[in-house]
């Protein structure tokens, strides 16, 4: 089949590809340009597209909030969730794909209506219920906030990954003295070990990059870096130059994460897919 | 040490019964084949033998203790699959080592055993290679050597052989028998080929829409079927049939007469027909034979016989092995 593809489709195939690669990636490199600007340049209009690459951003954005903190709470909060939810998840998961009543798909099915409302709909109560238990700019608060918002996703991707898995031989591991949990620590997990990586690494993204409940549920103490970016977007005016440093510094971490593990991803995402 | 007793067990998936009242007791040492068409229940039977179903109603026995409640984990039957079902992520040493490491056994007893069952099979050489480098003989081998190495009480195989083409079907064979030679452990095994039935087991469950037909020897079933059912399921080629005007003669709804059971002649015999397909195979030859009031009929006779195709032809059945059925099926006696 390779062989019939001519040279000349290829090349616009690649063309094409690398276009659409350009398209997304753009705003991003474009943030990251202007964040080695200064005020003045971020502004201009014509555009200025080299910038002077100045540090004067990133020293500022540095000395006004300390970046470390916000970096250390992300973490927190992306990991911590990921991996309460996937504790939660794959019993779960397993029960679903494995052991389903008539009732399973339409609980499988309200599980992901709940990520079609809005946010914004639940945002008084739970600030409320936040405010009184105390959880109201805590790391522990938010990474329960976030592992039950992602809770839904996490299932559905371990559903679909278990359901690929052959039921014969988890029956196997039971005819062979394997309790249940002996039987998820042993055979399950290890088979289904792409696609739990993959879950874990992109509900690690998502939850880094989730800007509603750690925004309106922080003040500062907790507050990750989707915090620190709009806290530079300020009532004192934009500062496109400081803004896009901030940004710069609150998408390296992730980027970088995304870049190592892009073949883990690709791999867990057309499980089954491609057997 | 491994009998199984089922007592009135039924199995419902929703409303449908895949099972009604199954009674049925399988004595320690036997080896016992569970033989039907498809979509009879037969693996629904052993998989609730195995733990891996519940009952809906009955009580399942192992060595006399109830154990209908109990699950898998804890019953002490080993299965081999149709798929073999060998845990893909882990080296044959581990696949055979992995029942031992749930009873929690010594390290050393593990290797110890391993070792012996990898012997015995030969498998010694694949050890440390993983499922999917193994040809399907091998993977036989590997859930067979899983099934072993911890002394069960007893074997469940369902469809062990359908996976492997026909020549290492028949070697197989010949290899599960072997080992319930040396073993002497009770074994269950669920096939819908009469020949493997034939061949292999002490006594056979011919199970239809999750009913028993009849449990008996391979030639009590063969030499007295209780009933139409097991007269036309048993035996290779299957039993012929007279149904209607052509039974009344001999005082019952319908009356059967194996192929082999028949005699054919060119001038004169019972009944006249016509030889439609011939099927010479060299040792046999199968003769259809259109018979003149009664319908198609299969004859089997000797290798070096030549009839042809439209060929006339006279057929005599032996009269002491007539079978004769009643309307419901049943044997007449
Ligand atoms: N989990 C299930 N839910 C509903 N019906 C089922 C289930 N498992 C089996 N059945 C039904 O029960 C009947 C018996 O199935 P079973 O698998 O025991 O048949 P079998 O004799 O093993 O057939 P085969 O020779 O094709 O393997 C079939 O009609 C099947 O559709
Ligand atoms: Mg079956």
């Amino acid at each position: 089949m390779a062989r019939s593809v001519t040279l000349q489709k290829k090349l616009t195939f690649t063309a094409l590809a690398w276009a659409v690669a350009f398209l997304l990636f753009f705003p991003i490199f474009w943030t990251i340009l202007t964040s080695f600007k200064p005020e003045a340049q971020a502004i201009a209009s014509p555009p200025v597209i080299i910038p002077s690459w100045t540090l004067e951003n990133y020293v500022e954005v540095q000395a006004r909030s300390d970046y470390f903190r916000h970096f250390a709470n992300s973490v927190w909060i992306s990991v911590g969730s990921t991996l309460i939810a996937l504790l939660i998840a794959i019993p779960a998961a397993w029960a679903m794909a494995f052991a389903p009543t008539p009732k399973t798909k339409d609980v499988l099915m309200w599980m992901l209506s709940t990520k079609m409302m809005p946010a914004v709909g639940v945002l008084v109560p739970m600030y409320l219920l936040f405010h009184d238990f105390g959880l109201l700019d805590t790391v522990w608060g938010l990474t329960m906030v976030l592992t039950l918002i992602n809770l839904p996703i996490v299932i559905w991707m371990l559903y679909t990954y278990f359901k690929e898995i052959p039921v014969d031989i988890l029956e196997a591991a039971r005819m062979d003295g394997a309790v249940l949990w002996k039987e998820l620590v042993y055979v399950l997990v290890p088979m289904a070990v792409p696609g739990i990586a993959s879950t874990l690494l992109l509900n690690i993204i998502l939850a880094w990059n989730e800007a509603f409940w750690t925004i309106n549920l922080t003040a500062s103490k907790a507050a990750p870096l989707t915090a620190f970016i709009s806290s530079f977007s300020s009532p004192q005016g934009l500062f496109w130059a400081k803004l896009s440093a901030a940004s710069t510094l609150a998408i390296a971490p992730i980027l970088v994460l995304g870049w190592l593990s892009q073949r883990q991803l690709v791999r867990g995402l057309t499980f089954g897919a491609v057997k | 040490m491994g009998s199984i007793a089922l007592e009135h067990v039924n199995k419902f998936f929703g409303t449908h019964a895949v099972i009604p009242d199954v009674s049925l007791t399988i004595e320690d040492g036997a080896f016992v084949v569970f033989v039907g068409p498809s979509g009879c229940g037969k693996s629904t039977l052993l998989r609730l033998i195995a733990g891996l179903e519940d009952t809906s109603s009955g009580i399942i026995r192992l060595d006399g203790e109830d154990v209908t409640r109990k699950g898998p984990a804890q019953r002490q039957l080993a299965m081999v699959f149709q798929s073999y079902a060998l845990y893909p992520h882990m080296t044959v040493r581990q696949n055979i080592a992995f029942p031992l490491k749930m009873a929690e056994q010594s390290k050393e007893m593990i290797a110890r055993k391993v070792e012996d069952a990898a012997r015995v099979l030969n498998l010694t050489d694949y050890l440390d290679r993983k499922p999917r480098q193994l040809s399907g003989r091998q993977r036989q081998r590997v859930a067979i050597g899983r099934a072993i190495v911890r002394q069960p009480k007893a074997f469940l195989f369902d469809e062990p052989l359908s996976n492997l083409d026909a020549a290492l079907r028949v070697n197989m064979r010949l290899e599960i028998t072997e080992l319930h030679q040396q073993l002497k452990t009770t074994m269950v095994y669920v096939t819908h080929d009469q020949v493997e039935a034939m061949t292999m087991a002490d006594r056979i469950v011919v199970l239809n829409a999750g009913r028993v037909e009849q449990y008996g020897t391979p030639m009590e079933l063969y030499r007295s079927p209780a009933n139409k059912f097991v007269a036309g399921f048993i035996g290779s080629p299957k039993m012929n049939f007279i149904e209607g005007e052509a039974a009344s003669p001999f005082g019952a709804a319908s009356v059967g007469v194996r192929p082999e059971h028949m005699l054919i002649a060119r001038d004169r015999g019972e009944w006249k027909g016509r030889v439609g397909v011939a099927e010479h195979l060299g040792s046999d030859t199968f003769l259809h034979v259109h018979v003149d009031g009664i319908g198609l009929m299969t004859v089997r006779t000797g290798g070096e016989i030549d009839f042809f195709h439209g060929d006339d032809v006279w057929l005599t059945p032996d009269p002491s092995r007539l079978y004769r059925f009643a309307r419901d099926g049943q044997a007449l006696r």
